[in-house]
This record gives C-alpha cells, structure tokens and sequence, in this order.
C-alpha cells in the first residue's frame, strides 16, 4: 500500500496541484489578455474601449464571463444535440491540453516529454474538430460553410507551421521544448535566439500562427459580413463562452510557441547581470506578451483577406518558401559543419 | 498496474469505438468515432514507449486524413435506407476478409506468443540509449533509405495523380494574375483629363 503510495498516488496529486495552478493563473491572464486585447483595438480605432466595469474597465471579462454564465443556453430544434455540446468541449480542453508541455522557466514544466514540439503540434492539429464539430452540428447553412472554410484553412496552414518547425528543430537537434530553448542560450543574447538567424520563417510563423488560430485578417470563418458569424452563429451562452475561450487559449499557445522557438523562451534578452536578476518566467511572460501585441496590432491594422488570396498565400507562397527554407538551412547547417551532434 | 489499466482503458474504448464505426447509423457519427479509435491507438502506442509514432499518428490520421473523410461525409448527401439496403448482399465479401484478416493476425500472433519467432525476431534492434525518435531516424534514413525514398516516390506519384485528374484548363475564364496587379503603376493604370463642362468624355 505504501509503494502504491509513493510511486502512483502523490505524483498524480503533485501532478493535478501544478496542473490547477497552471490553468488558474493561465485563464485569469487570458481574461486580461482579452481585455488588452480590446484595449489595443480600441486605441488604434481611437476609442477608449471597455472602461465601465471596475477601475479602467479592468474587470469587463469578468462581468462578461457572469454574462455568458448567467444566460440560458439555447439548442436549436434541428441541431444535432450531443456533437453540438461537445464542439466547445473539444475546442476548449483541447487548446488547455497544449499546455502540459510549455516550459515557461526552467524546470518549470508539468510533463517535460522527449517529442513537445510533435505533441503541440498534434494537439493544435486537432482543434479544427471543435469547429467542424460545431459547424456541422448546427445543423444550419452559415456554420456550415464557415466549417468547411476553417477546415481547409486550418489544414493548409499547418503544412507551413510544420515545416517552419522542422526548420527550428534542424537547427536544435531536439524535439524537447526545454532543449530548443537552451539551444537559444549564447554570449550575445538576444541575437542567439532563432528570430535572427531564421527570421523568414519567424515571419511565417506569425502570419501562418494568425491564420491557424482565425485570427483577423483571416477570420474568414467568422466573417461577420458574409457568414454572419460563422460557425458560431447558432451558439450562446456558456457553449459560446467556451468556444471563445478555447479560441483565446490557443492564441497564447501560438504566442508561447513562438517566443520558445524563436524568441529563446525564459532566457533573459542579454547574459549579463541587470538582466540575469529577472526571473526567467518573467521574461517568458514579457516576450508571451509581446507577441500578443503583434497579434493584436495585426487585428486593428489589416483589413480581412478574400478567401482565395487566403488560399494563394498558404499553398504557393509560404509552402514553397518554406520548403526551400527547409532545404537551404539543412544544406548550411551540413556544410558549414553547424548541424547538432 | 497503472500500465495495465491504461491499456486496457484504451483498448476497450478503442474497441467499442471502432464498433461503433460501423453500428452507428449517422455517417458523421461514424467518422467521429473513427477519430476516437485513432486517438486511443495513438494511446495504445504511447505505453509501448513508441511516442513519436501515436503523434504522428495523430497528426497524420486525426488531423488530417479523418479531416478530409468528415469533409466528405458531411457535403455528400448519404441516403442512410439505401446504404442499409446492400448490408446483407455484402456481408459474405466483408466476413470473408475479416476472417482472413483474422487467421493472419492470429498467426503472427500466435507465432510469437508460443514459438517465440515471429515479430520477436528484430532485423533491427532497438537502441535503449537514445530517445525513440532517433531510433527511427537512425534506421529510416540509413538501413531502409531505399525503402523510405521509394515510398515517397510513389506518393509523389499518387500526389501528381490527384492533381492530374482534377486539373482543367477551361478557355474564356478571366483569371487573376497577382503578378500583374503588382506591377501596375499608376502610370499604366490611370488616365488624367481634363473634362471641358458641358461636353463630357467620349470612353
């Protein structure tokens, strides 16, 4: 019984406590980024933006989420039940799942697994199935082609992520998160990390992050000014808060993602001791942020792209280039004897 | 024991799922169930310590080939009573090959379970120093390279197919050229003139 003890029983505990932890402090940070979100837009549209619940509007996505809560969930009479309950499930525990393997410090990791980067990859793969799920279950026109639209932009713009990602593992030796940070670590700081070196595929990244996640400009499965409001259209309530919520939580996934493969994650922008104090998970959170800024400024400044371009772009644009990018940075890494032992 | 009861946790519903596929009456239900019993394999190989295949597992299967079969269940419209209809009229085909799949299965199993041969004897050996996905690297771009290019060979071959059957060049469309777009300036693209009041511009 005492083995059972000890070898089973208090990891699992020690295990469901920093998962709690990991997801309290993760959503109430969404619920601001959310905020700032709103904040951002409102202040390139010169607006003030959420401004009336608590001081500065600091507690709207609080008022908001009683709001979602609070309402009586609505199931359309043609709607296919189970699968149109279980879409915002999906979508939600799915983008929660990527984060198990995020190192935000280091150590500081709920399952520091050998393939990371694969299981970030597979579970972000998987978050169209919410929105199919959704879409097809409605049982409604406008979800429907927002459903097909998000499957195949999703899919197409995985292919580039994959491959920017295979890049970035070249240059690592390691499908280990913590690895791929450390692989970041050098005497020069922030020009070590992978942005500089593989800065076309860190832009990439971030457009092809923008489209995987339907932010603007390529919400075109929301599109309110065609499909009304895509495959969320027949949703309200807490169903509708999930689906938002998942959405919100995979964009800080992206954000993570990309300040651990390009930005060198919880490493402090210069090795040198000012820097050097600040904890390595603050600079994590920092570098988290301003990747949201990017995405945020990219939501207020761009206008929507057509569908077709959407498609031209991911296909024969960031396909070829980063195909060749793969081929290019194996080849120097090869020749120039750089590749990891 | 936590081993055993993950894998018989995955096992069953990977199981009940995969009956599932073929009980359920709804073709969606169908491929959603299918997913299910993908992600449950991917578990299934995950405890045999095999945890770059159940990613890629799911990456490949789940998230894109189950993607395109649910793309198409959904947008064709199945009638569910004709579909039913056949079910008797195909059952002996469909025994036939589950029992053949069944006798060989049992065979290979069979083999390495009692004779000790079988799947037993490794051509390669599994390295225990290093992780699994530089086991696979190892042997796949070394011992099988030929295996390996030759398989992507044939689905280049597979790819370029697809393309070729779908591919039409229909005369009289008006296409968008974006290089062109690009390179217009203003002086290619605008006219300046003066209009007189009173007369107008013949186009």
């Amino acid at each position: 019984m005492a083995e059972i003890w000890t070898s089973y029983l208090w990891p699992l505990i020690i295990m469901v406590a920093q998962s709690l932890l990991l997801m309290v402090i993760l959503l109430v940070a969404i619920a601001y980024v959310l905020y700032a979100d709103r904040k951002i837009w409102a202040a390139v549209q010169i607006r003030r933006g959420p401004n009336v619940v608590g001081p500065w509007g600091l507690f709207q996505s609080f008022a908001d989420l009683l709001k979602f809560v609070l309402k009586e969930p609505v199931i359309p009479a043609g709607a296919n039940k189970g699968v149109f309950l279980l879409a915002p499930f999906v979508t939600c525990v799915l983008s929660l799942a990527a984060w198990a393997v995020i190192p935000v410090h280091p150590g500081w990791v709920i399952a520091d697994i050998n393939v990371g980067i694969l299981y970030i990859f597979a579970i972000s793969s998987l978050s169209v199935y919410g929105i199919i799920m959704g879409g097809w279950a409605s049982n409604s026109k406008y979800p429907f082609l927002a459903a097909l639209r998000s499957a195949a932009q999703m899919v197409s713009y995985e292919v580039s992520i994959g491959f920017v990602i295979i890049t970035v593992l070249l240059c690592v030796g390691s499908l280990n998160l913590s690895a791929i940070v450390e692989a970041q670590n050098g005497p020069y700081g922030v020009f070590n990390w992978y942005w500089l070196p593989l800065l076309p595929m860190f832009v990439i990244f971030f457009v092809s992050a923008l489209a995987e996640t339907n932010r603007p400009p390529f919400d075109l499965v929301e599109a309110e000014s065609e499909l009304v409001a895509g495959f969320m259209v027949e949703y309200g309530s807490t169903p509708y808060m999930m689906f938002m919520l998942g959405e919100y939580v995979a964009i800080a996934t992206m954000c993570a993602m990309g300040t651990i493969l390009f930005l060198g994650g919880w490493l402090p922008p210069a090795p040198f001791a000012p820097f050097t104090w600040v904890p390595g998970v603050i600079w994590f959170t920092l570098k988290c942020l301003f990747m949201f800024f990017l995405f945020a400024m990219a939501k207020a400044i761009v206008p929507r792209y057509r569908y077709d371009q959407l498609m031209r772009l991911g296909w024969k644009v960031f396909l070829p280039i980063s195909l060749a990018m793969v081929v290019i940075v194996a080849g120097v890494l090869q020749f120039a004897g750089w590749a990891p032992k | 024991m936590i081993p055993a009861l993950f894998f018989y946790l995955f096992a069953g519903i990977c199981i009940a799922s995969a009956l599932m596929v073929i009980a359920s009456r709804n073709p969606v239900h169908s491929v959603l169930y299918l997913i299910l019993a993908f992600v449950n394999a991917a578990g299934l190989f995950l405890l045999l310590g095999a945890e770059f295949l159940a990613m890629i597992l799911v990456v490949v299967y789940v998230g894109a080939v189950a993607v395109l079969f649910l793309f198409v269940v959904m947008m064709l419209d199945v009638d569910f009573a004709e579909l039913r209809e056949g079910f008797l009229q195909y059952l002996p085909v469909g025994a036939l090959v589950g029992v053949i799949f069944l006798a060989e299965i049992l065979l290979v199993v069979g083999a390495a379970t009692i004779g000790g041969g079988g799947p037993r004897v490794v051509v390669a050996p599994i390295p225990t120093d290093v992780s699994n996905t530089e086991a696979i690297g190892l042997v796949l771009y070394t011992k099988y390279l030929y295996f390996f290019q030759a398989a992507g060979v044939i689905l280049l071959v597979a790819m370029i197919g697809a393309i070729v059957l779908t591919l039409r060049h229909r005369t009289g469309v008006k296409r968008q050229n974006i290089a062109e777009q690009v390179a217009r300036t203003p002086e290619t693209a605008i006219e300046v003139r003066k209009v007189k009041s009173g007369q107008g511009l013949e186009v």
